[in-house]
This record gives C-alpha cells, sequence and structure tokens, in this order.
C-alpha cells in the first residue's frame, strides 16, 4: 500500500506568532511538523504495518528548504519525502498551495491521500479537498478511522451526532481527524535513521509552474486586514454552598440543553 | 513592564550547541518523562516501589537503554545525545536515570567491552529491548572508594568457577535476569556474567532508604555459586574493566544531576510567580531573584561543562580526570541548587506534591555513588600536583 501524506511544517505554536508586511504569519523561524499531521502520519504508518508491505511518502511545501519537522516524520517511519521550496512560492494562499501539492503527488500513483482536517497555523481547512479535487480523487474529510477493503476503504467520518461509515474506492484522499490515533515517538534508531533518508527538492520549475501562477502574485485571496481576536470574559464563579448540583441544572435549563 | 519569562537553560541557548538529531532525542525523552513518569513519581517514591520491568520495556522500545553503544540492538547514538537522555531522565528522577545508567553504562558497557562475541550475542540485544534488566556489582558493604579491597572472590574448580561474596548497594539488584559481578581471582579481578537464576544467588532489597526511593537497590549475596567458564569477561583481568564502566556512568551523571537541578529550579520559578506574600508574587523580591541568578548561572555553568566533555567523548579524547571534573561540579552544584529551591517553596517545598525534595534527597545519593565527591576531589587534586593524597 502506497500512502502521501500532506505534513505542513509551521512555526512552533509555543512561540509568539509574528505576522510579516502582508499580514501572514512570519516563516523565517525555525518550523515544526504541525502536530495535526503527526495523526495522518501515524495512521498511514498502521495502515502500511497492516498491509504487510508498502511505502509512507511525506509531501510539504515549505520556505528555506525547511526539512526539520519531515526528519520528525521520518523519524516516525515515513520512507522518504518530497519538499516543495522555492522563493516565488512566498505569499501562495491556500488553492495555489493545493496546486503545488497535486503536482508533485501526481507524478506518482498513490493508494491513498491522506492530510490533516486543518492546519494550526492557517487553519483553512481548505487544501487537501482541492488536492483531491485537482487530482480527481475522491475524498472523505474527518476520518477518525480507516480500514482497508479489497480495493476500497472504509472510512469512520465523524459527525456531530456520531460517525458516519463511508466506503470510497481508492485512491482516495482522506482527511484525518486530530487526536484520533495516538502518534508513535520517533525511537532513536528511527532518528538516527531519518538522517539518510532521501528527501527530494523540488523548485516551481521542476513542477513546470510560471512564476506568475503561483506564490503572492497566483493567489485569489488577499488579506487586507488583520486584528486580534475578542478575548473572552472571565466567566461567572458560582460557589457551591450544598446546592451546586440545582445551580448545574439550572444553568443547563437555562441553556436549553436539557 | 513585565517581560515573558525566559527559561534557565534557554537563557544560555542551549539548543545553539546541538545538532537537529541531538535536539530530536532529547525531545523524545522529554516527552515520554512528561507524559509517562512526571505523573506517577511521586506515588512510585513514596510507596518505595518502581515498575521496573514495564518502564524497562518502554525504554527499550524508545531506544534509551545501551544507546551509546554500537550494534546487537543498540542506537548508536553520539555521548551528548546520551547525556541529553540523561538529563531528560533524571528531570524526572534520579532513580529513573539510575535504572538507565545501570542498565547501559555498567551493564550492557562491560559486555559490549569485555565479552565475547557468545555473551554480547546472548545478552545485549534483550537488554537493549529492556526485556532483560542487568545490575552491576563492584561496591561491598566494607569497600566503596576503594574496590581494591574487594573481599568477593571467584576460584576455579577443574573447567568451572566458584563464586563467593557479597555486593551492596546494587541498583536493579533484585529486579535483575543477569548480574556482572567483579571478584578477586588468582589471575586478578575478573568480571563474571551471572544469571540471576543460578543456584547460590540471592538478591535482599534493601529498605528504609529516604532517597532514591523510586529506585531498586539490593545487596547481592553468592554462595559458593558455580560457573561455567564461559560465565568470565575474556577480555579485561584488573580493576580497568569496572572503572571503564564507572567513567560511562559517571558520564551520564554530570549530565543528568543537571536534569533534577533544572526541574527544581523551573519548578522555583513557577512557585515563585504564583505564591503572593505582602501583596506581590515572592518572585519579585530581590532575594528570591538572587537565588534564581545564581542558581541559573550554576545550571547554565554545568550544562556548557557538560556539553564540552561530551564534545570531548565523541572525538574520543575525554580523559577520566575530566570526567571527574564534571561529576564533581554537577553533583555537587545540582545538590546546591535543589536546596535553594526548597527554600523557596517554603513548607510546601517539604511534600511529594512538588518534585523539589524529592530531587534533593536523591542527589545526596547522586553526590556519593559514581565516586564520592571527595575521592573526585582528590583525583582532581592529583592530577594538579601529581600527588595522590588517598594512598
Amino acid at each position: 500500500m502506497k500512502i502521501a501524506v500532506c505534513v505542513k511544517q509551521i512555526p512552533d505554536p509555543a512561540a509568539p506568532a509574528k505576522m510579516d508586511a502582508n499580514y501572514n504569519l512570519a516563516r523565517d523561524t525555525k518550523l515544526i511538523m504541525d502536530e495535526s499531521d503527526s495523526y495522518g502520519v501515524e495512521m498511514a504508518l498502521q495502515l502500511v504495518d497492516k498491509a504487510g508491505a508498502g511505502e509512507v511518502v511525506l509531501f510539504s511545501m515549505a520556505p528555506g528548504e525547511e526539512v526539520s519537522g519531515l526528519r520528525n516524520a521520518l523519524a516516525m517511519g515515513a520512507h522518504r519525502a518530497v519538499l516543495i521550496s522555492d522563493p516565488r512560492l512566498a505569499g501562495s494562499d491556500a488553492l495555489s498551495t493545493a496546486k503545488v501539492l497535486a503536482k508533485a503527488i501526481g507524478r506518482e500513483s498513490f493508494d491513498l491521500v491522506l492530510a490533516a482536517t486543518e492546519s494550526s497555523d492557517g487553519y483553512t481547512g481548505t487544501t487537501p479537498v482541492q488536492i483531491a479535487e485537482l487530482l480527481d480523487l475522491p475524498s472523505v474529510t474527518f476520518a477518525k478511522g480507516i480500514e482497508v477493503k479489497g480495493e476500497s476503504l472504509i472510512v469512520a467520518r465523524q459527525t456531530e451526532a456520531g460517525f458516519d461509515e463511508i466506503e470510497v474506492p481508492t485512491p482516495a484522499l482522506v482527511t484525518v481527524t486530530a487526536g484520533v490515533v495516538e502518534p508513535r515517538y520517533p525511537n532513536f534508531k528511527g532518528i538516527m535513521a531519518a538522517k539518510s533518508k532521501p528527501v527530494e527538492k523540488l523548485s516551481i520549475d521542476d513542477l513546470a509552474f510560471s512564476p506568475d501562477s503561483v506564490g503572492a502574485s497566483g493567489a485569489r485571496e488577499t488579506i487586507t486586514s488583520i486584528r486580534p481576536a475578542e478575548s473572552r470574559g472571565a466567566g461567572t464563579v458560582v460557589v457551591d454552598e450544598g446546592d451546586g448540583f440545582a445551580k448545574i441544572i439550572e444553568y443547563l435549563e437555562s441553556l436549553k440543553v436539557i | 513592564m513585565v517581560k515573558t519569562p525566559i527559561k534557565p537553560l534557554d537563557l544560555f541557548n542551549i539548543d545553539s550547541m546541538l545538532s537537529a538529531e541531538e535536539i530530536a532525542i532529547r525531545d523524545t525523552v522529554r516527552k515520554y518523562v512528561e507524559k509517562r513518569i512526571k505523573p506517577e513519581v511521586a506515588d512510585w517514591y513514596e510507596s518505595g516501589e518502581l515498575p521496573v520491568a514495564e518502564l524497562a520495556k518502554e525504554l527499550g522500545e524508545l531506544g534509551v537503554l545501551g544507546m551509546h553503544l554500537d550494534g546487537w540492538g543498540c542506537a548508536g547514538t553520539s555521548a551528548v545525545s546520551y547525556g541529553l537522555s540523561c538529563t531528560e531522565l533524571e528531570a524526572g528522577d534520579s532513580g529513573l536515570r539510575s535504572l538507565v545508567s545501570v542498565q547501559g553504562s555498567l551493564a550492557m558497557k562491560a559486555i559490549h567491552a569485555f565479552g565475547s562475541t557468545e555473551q554480547k550475542d546472548q545478552w545485549l540485544p534483550g537488554m537493549a529491548a529492556g526485556d532483560i534488566i542487568g545490575c552491576f556489582g563492584l561496591t561491598e558493604a566494607d569497600f566503596g572508594s576503594n574496590p581494591s579491597g574487594m573481599r568477593t572472590n571467584a576460584k576455579r574448580d577443574g573447567g568451572d568457577w566458584i563464586l563467593n561474596g557479597s555486593k551492596m548497594w546494587i541498583t536493579n539488584g533484585s529486579v535483575a535476569k543477569v548480574a556482572v559481578v567483579w571478584a578477586r581471582t588468582d589471575d586478578g579481578v575478573r568480571g563474571f556474567v551471572v544469571p540471576t537464576d543460578t543456584p547460590g544467588f540471592s538478591a535482599n532489597l534493601i529498605h528504609k532508604k529516604l532517597s532514591l526511593r523510586a529506585s531498586v537497590t539490593s545487596e547481592l549475596v553468592f554462595d559458593n555459586l558455580r560457573l561455567p567458564a564461559s560465565a568470565v569477561l575474556p577480555e579485561v583481568s584488573s580493576l580497568r574493566g569496572p572503572l571503564t564502566c564507572l567513567n560511562e556512568a559517571r558520564f551520564g551523571i554530570l549530565f543528568g544531576a543537571l536534569g533534577a537541578a533544572r526541574d527544581c529550579l523551573e519548578s522555583a520559578i513557577t512557585y515563585g510567580l504564583e505564591r503572593d506574600q505582602f501583596d506581590k508574587p515572592i518572585a519579585g523580591f530581590q532575594l528570591t531573584q538572587k537565588k534564581y541568578a545564581d542558581m541559573t548561572l550554576e545550571l547554565g555553568k554545568g550544562m556548557l561543562l557538560a556539553i564540552h566533555v561530551g564534545r570531548l567523548k565523541d572525538q574520543g579524547l575525554a580523559t577520566s580526570e575530566q570526567v571527574s571534573l564534571g561529576k564533581l561540579n554537577n553533583a555537587r552544584e545540582a545538590l546546591a541548587i535543589a536546596r535553594d529551591c526548597r527554600s523557596i517553596l517554603g513548607a510546601n517545598g517539604i511534600t511529594l506534591e512538588y518534585p523539589v525534595m524529592r530531587h534533593l534527597c536523591n542527589l545526596e545519593s547522586v553526590f556519593t555513588y559514581e565516586g564520592t565527591n571527595e575521592m573526585h576531589t582528590l583525583v582532581v587534586g592529583e592530577a594538579l600536583t601529581g600527588l595522590g593524597a588517598f594512598r
């Protein structure tokens, strides 16, 4: 089973975020693997393990030939990685990113393309389905589990009420919900081996994009302004004086949830 | 104006001295300790029990056991990576780091450096995986700093060896499946690889400890224990054998002790920011800030020294005197840091709700074991003057 996994390398969420002059997140610091993507990597590794043979290939678009996040996923056990890095990609919007990733993924044939439901920095949540459309693949979102059944996949798709079971033919693209599997710790042999696993580096020329079709000049979105999110109120503190239970019931009733 | 606090070691930008691989290995151990060890270690400490078999298996899966050795299932990392792992393990508890030091640097190192191919094939893969726990018997009740006086002895009986005597303060002793035991013989001090189910072997758990409570410490007794000729480590017949291993373990300690100190200092800073007296956080008082600053200096200097010795070791240049310098300084300063942190935490500092007193009690052992503070002082003194002061 051959699986492509989209991996975003993002500024460390633990560090204070910086914005550039165009209101884009500054990506000139050290980048790490988006934790949301670690679930897709783990799920891909489990599926390949179960299949008995196969390959997990990572795809990432990142500035400055950044590979540290990819090395982390390679240390977990992914087999190789493809990095698209080109200064002319700066300022790309979600659709341009999808075009670039789709083109890179489309050079090979995969049984499955996995991505996170959304990244932890941009949160657009649109790139995976755009990739699916560009590659003409069926897509299933919000997966909490994937099983292989012959030439199809049975995907448990999370909904507000529970989950749907969806059968989808391969090849397909599936987005994986954060937290549904326990990403393995990379062990030391994995970390040592990751150094020598192949990372193919591509420019937009390698993928035959014209410079004006991608990056800031190809972007159809522009960010005109940004402002901090409104801070939440402090909430109400209710002191339990023996009637805490009744007060909780009263509050839930006021919300009409019971 | 209130600025965002920076962590003590980040003030030194220690990360700038490390490779991506070293950071990845460190972070893997740090996450494991945060998730698996820190939530439970206070209970283990209080009950005086450590789930060694379970933890060894997990540490084996990560690749921690014998990580700096090559082959036989070992990861083959740099010495600095091993040191950084010890820092993270000991930020959890010195008992956890002791488990790993004894397994990797003492028991596995002895077999790796001085064992036959058959011995390596038989023991090392299982030990690296954490399926087989090892211990290392050198110290005796009456011979600590002076191991050359050891009474444990092995005598030939035809092709076999008969081992008699006892060893004291043996980490992992009661849970080990294999013990590397050093004994006096007619051919000098020899090492023996002893399966602990051999008749004549017994291990007695040491109780009533007030330090390293989350660690198994035992007395080993050998009563006419019969071993085949193949049990002896063929490549060494002097104290160079155990001392080589101890040098490895000490190297881990000069990093490890700083992990306990770092955890104390970070706890004391967090506590000081949350604890109000006289209507302001105690972290805002000058006396407290002086303690923080002095402790941070010692912690950072200790880490710079540790990484320096680690880089020397990776180049094959580290001498045992340099390891002594590091162990002497870092165990001493870690203990001093833990004591000062305890004072910042006030009465809360004496409980297991905070890690500080636990680390402080552990560091009393770390100060003494693997070469006492006094012995390392005299090693440095001898290096400086050419005069041995202890013989």
